[in-house]
């Protein structure tokens, strides 16, 4: 076996060529099958086809009874339906990209070519994106040129725009979602019986279209497309970040090990005694439980913050612009003077909230239960809103506050005094508790998307919870506890003073 | 060439590699041996840079396998256990897919490609559909697949499984032929008589470590003693075992054979001869008794 003379092992990096052999020959045997061919043939040919027929006839039924509306707004309708049905075969082709491939033991080859992971996952994604794709906008020219030639229509090309952007936006949302899935499974069977989480959504996000065909009210489309491709970056970005060879190849069986997680999310829990350099051996017993108190303080928390610096500036950030958004409202909702006399606040005032049925019992316990059952709600929302939720929690009672601090100001008084009064005394504590809290729970759901270098996504999941849980029970409780009490039994007081007749 | 440096792989609680140290020169062909589940399959995974160690560093080719992974990957012809094809596929389309990913040129896929198929007997693969191929030819596409691109460093796992005998034969003569290019080969096998005849040297494999290592003669010696030699005689045995007892350690004995260790044959057999020619004892032979290296392994693998 004879080398090639002069021929180097060292290759062009050539990303580009690499990704489009994959692509290449991904399309080529996808357009191989005829499973694949023909349904993708008979939705961008025969059935837009008919979808021009079936709108001149219903054209001209519903003219019978006077409501040709009907007639002019299926148009639309169906523009967008012939194009959505071939893009729905994507989801097919992108389950089992990578699944598929190792059930039929082909994947372990390519894993052992110079392929990026990146490479690899964009070539898989447009392989499967663009055949359904381009049969979609075959589908479109077909449905317009039949109903051109049969009922002299052609959609406004803003329409034709936005059917078009809508329909690669979804395209690319189920593809990336469904190449998500499908290098997380083990099976096909099991990318199949996840993908409803693609599904699903899709079938109620087309019902919504369909509603806003019918309305007419193009203009919402565009939220709607802008919507979706904030969903597709989040989840090509999540794709290409937990895509991982080492996982796809060296996970055989998808098999919870409880006693194996419990294992890990203790160790993660763990920290290390620490009391200012001292040697924790040399202390007496009863002064050791300082090294572990020093430890968690003085070591592990601040590391968990620093760790957490990205969850807490976009949290800060968004406080920012919370405040903004309040203070904006405030300018175009303003509140009639007599709502707000700040003179007439009295301590019967504060001792009078109980009564008002929406907001918490005006006690310590009250307060303080009901920050806890805020954050453990975000935190709980975040898991399934990748965080977003989680910050979107926390900014509405900050809009909420910088809403009134606006409106105080425009009604003459001082707005420094007054957020001094009202919120700073116990938000000192609370804002920072909330803040980080809340960055810890975005962390927690942004762990799905980007777990850390070298975790798997449960790794990283366990390692955020266990970050979470640690410091909000051993700094964010504790600064809440106290926000309650000043809340409760200083803030009024200081409101009184500064304000109260 | 290859160079393993306490290389451990754990997934979750278990250890599927525990501290291998080993190396691969070039020119030469390591064989691993070992159970279902030893770690083999895994070891050569990690060298061809698509697992990631948990501990421990593996060089192949001058480049780390953590650090320089894509360079090692294209350095590595790996024979997967599974030969792993795309059945829609033509054999020259396949090869040309995998020639192009490893950065070779169109006139380079192609030359390469329709040689490598000659030498292994199946020029017609080219325009057929893999789906059609029988399975001895789908192992020796993936075959030709791993040696496309003439990489310095080959992993090949069961290279011949699923090969009738003439093609076991094609495949081992083209292993041989590597070596004498100073590739650096490791063959994960089962197939003792394969790795005896292949291997310079032999590493068993059991639960993640390496046992032993050595040349096959190396091997037997240090796990089933010296050689084993059996003289055969015309007479019975009655009287000679006291001859030579001062000579050997004698190991059994019938009516008219018996056996013997020795470290050094080459000292202790003409001895034994001039001991039994001077008492007039007539030998019809003296040969060493042949020690396969299944008894080596089943000794490590039992153990």
């Amino acid at each position: 076996m004879a080398a090639i003379p002069g021929r180097t092992c060292a290759a062009t990096d050539d990303s580009l060529r690499l990704t489009l052999a994959l692509v290449e020959r991904e399309i080529r045997d996808t357009l191989r099958d005829w499973r694949i061919v023909a349904p993708i043939v008979i939705l961008t040919l025969f059935f837009p086809v008919l979808m021009s027929f079936v709108a001149n006839m219903a054209l001209g039924w519903v003219a019978k009874y006077g409501a040709p509306i009907i007639g002019e707004r299926m148009l639309p309708f169906l523009l967008m339906i012939v194009g959505f049905f071939p893009i729905s075969f994507s989801l097919v082709v992108a389950l089992e990209t990578f699944v598929g491939e190792k059930e039929r033991r082909s994947l372990e080859p390519l894993l052992a070519t110079p392929l990026t992971d990146t490479q690899l996952y964009l070539g898989k994604t447009l392989a499967a994106l663009i055949p359904p794709l381009l049969a979609a906008y075959m589908g479109v020219v077909v449905y317009v040129v039949g109903l051109y030639f049969i009922e002299a229509w052609t959609p406004p090309p803003i329409l034709l725009l936005l059917v078009l952007l809508l329909t690669t936006a979804e395209g690319l949302v189920m593809v990336s979602g469904a190449v998500v899935v499908s290098s997380q499974t083990t099976s096909v069977r099991a990318a199949n019986l996840l993908a409803s989480f693609i599904i699903i959504p899709m079938a109620l996000l087309v019902q919504v279209e369909a509603v806003i065909m019918f309305w007419a009210n193009y203009s919402v489309l565009w939220w709607i497309i802008l919507f979706l491709l904030v969903v597709d970056i989040v989840l090509v970005r999540m794709g290409i970040h937990i895509f991982n060879r080492e996982e796809l190849l060296g996970r055989e069986v998808d098999e919870l090990n409880f006693a194996s997680l419990w294992r890990m999310f203790c160790r993660y829990l763990r920290w290390e005694r620490w009391f200012f350099g001292l040697d924790l051996q040399k202390m007496p017993a009863c002064l050791r439980w300082l090294g572990t108190v020093g430890g968690l303080y003085g070591r592990d928390i601040p590391a968990v913050l620093r760790q957490s610096w990205p969850a807490l500036t976009v949290v800060v950030i968004a406080l920012i612009l919370s405040a903004y958004i309040g203070c904006s409202f405030a300018a175009r909702y303003p509140l009639p003077p007599e709502i707000l006399q700040l003179e007439q606040v009295s301590a019967e005032t504060f001792a009078e909230l109980p009564a008002v049925d929406w907001l918490p019992a005006f006690t310590i316990w009250g307060v303080l239960g009901n920050n806890v059952r805020s954050l453990l709600a975000a935190a709980l929302l975040a898991v399934f809103s990748f965080g977003t939720l989680a910050i979107a929690l926390l900014m509405a009672p900050l809009a909420i506050v910088f809403f009134f601090v606006a409106q105080v100001a425009r009604l003459g008084y001082n707005p420094a005094l007054f957020f001094s009064a009202f919120v700073l005394p116990h938000g000192l504590l609370e804002l920072p508790a909330a803040t980080i809290a809340t960055a810890l729970a975005v962390r927690l759901g942004a762990a799905f998307m980007s777990p850390p270098r070298g975790m798997t996504v449960g790794e990283g999941w366990l390692w955020a919870l266990a970050d979470l849980l640690k410091v909000f029970i051993a700094l964010v409780l504790p600064l809440l506890a106290l926000a309650a009490v000043i809340e409760v039994h200083v803030t009024p007081s200081i409101v009184v003073w500064a304000f109260g007749g | 060439m290859i160079e393993l440096i306490g290389l451990t792989k754990q997934f979750g609680d278990f250890t599927a590699v525990e501290r291998v140290t080993l190396s691969v020169a070039p020119g030469e062909i390591l064989a691993l041996l070992g159970p279902n589940g030893a770690g083999k399959t895994t070891t050569v995974r990690m060298l061809a840079a698509i697992l990631r160690p948990t501990m421990g560093r593996a060089f192949v080719a001058g480049y780390c396998v953590t650090k320089h992974p894509r360079e090692v990957r294209r350095r590595v012809g790996l024979l997967t256990e599974h030969p792993g094809l795309y059945l829609r596929m033509r054999g020259g389309e396949y090869l040309d897919f995998f020639g192009r990913l490893m950065g070779l040129s169109a006139d380079e896929r192609k030359c390469r490609a329709r040689e490598l198929l000659d030498s292994f007997g199946m020029p017609e693969a080219w325009d057929r559909r893999m789906g059609t191929y029988s399975k001895g030819m789908r192992q020796k596409m993936a075959l030709v697949r791993a040696m496309l691109h003439d990489p310095p460093v080959l992993l090949l796992d069961e290279p011949t499984s699923a090969m009738d005998p003439h093609s076991a034969k094609l495949v081992r003569d083209a292993v041989l032929g590597l070596r004498h290019h100073q590739r650096a080969i490791v063959i994960c096998t089962h197939n003792l008589a394969e790795a005896e005849t292949l291997a310079d040297r032999i590493a068993i494999i059991r639960r993640g470590r390496i046992i032993t290592l050595g040349t096959p003669a190396e091997l037997k010696t240090h796990l089933l003693g010296p050689p084993l030699m059996e003289l055969r005689l015309t007479h019975p045995t009655d009287g000679v075992v006291k001859l030579v007892s001062d000579l050997v350690q004698i190991e059994g004995q019938g009516k008219t054979w018996l056996r013997y260790h020795t470290s050094n044959p080459q000292e202790t057999n003409p001895l034994l001869l001039q001991t039994l020619a001077a008492h007039r004892v007539e030998v019809v032979t003296l040969s060493e008794v042949p020690r396969s290296l299944e008894d080596v392994y089943l000794r490590v693998v039992e153990e």
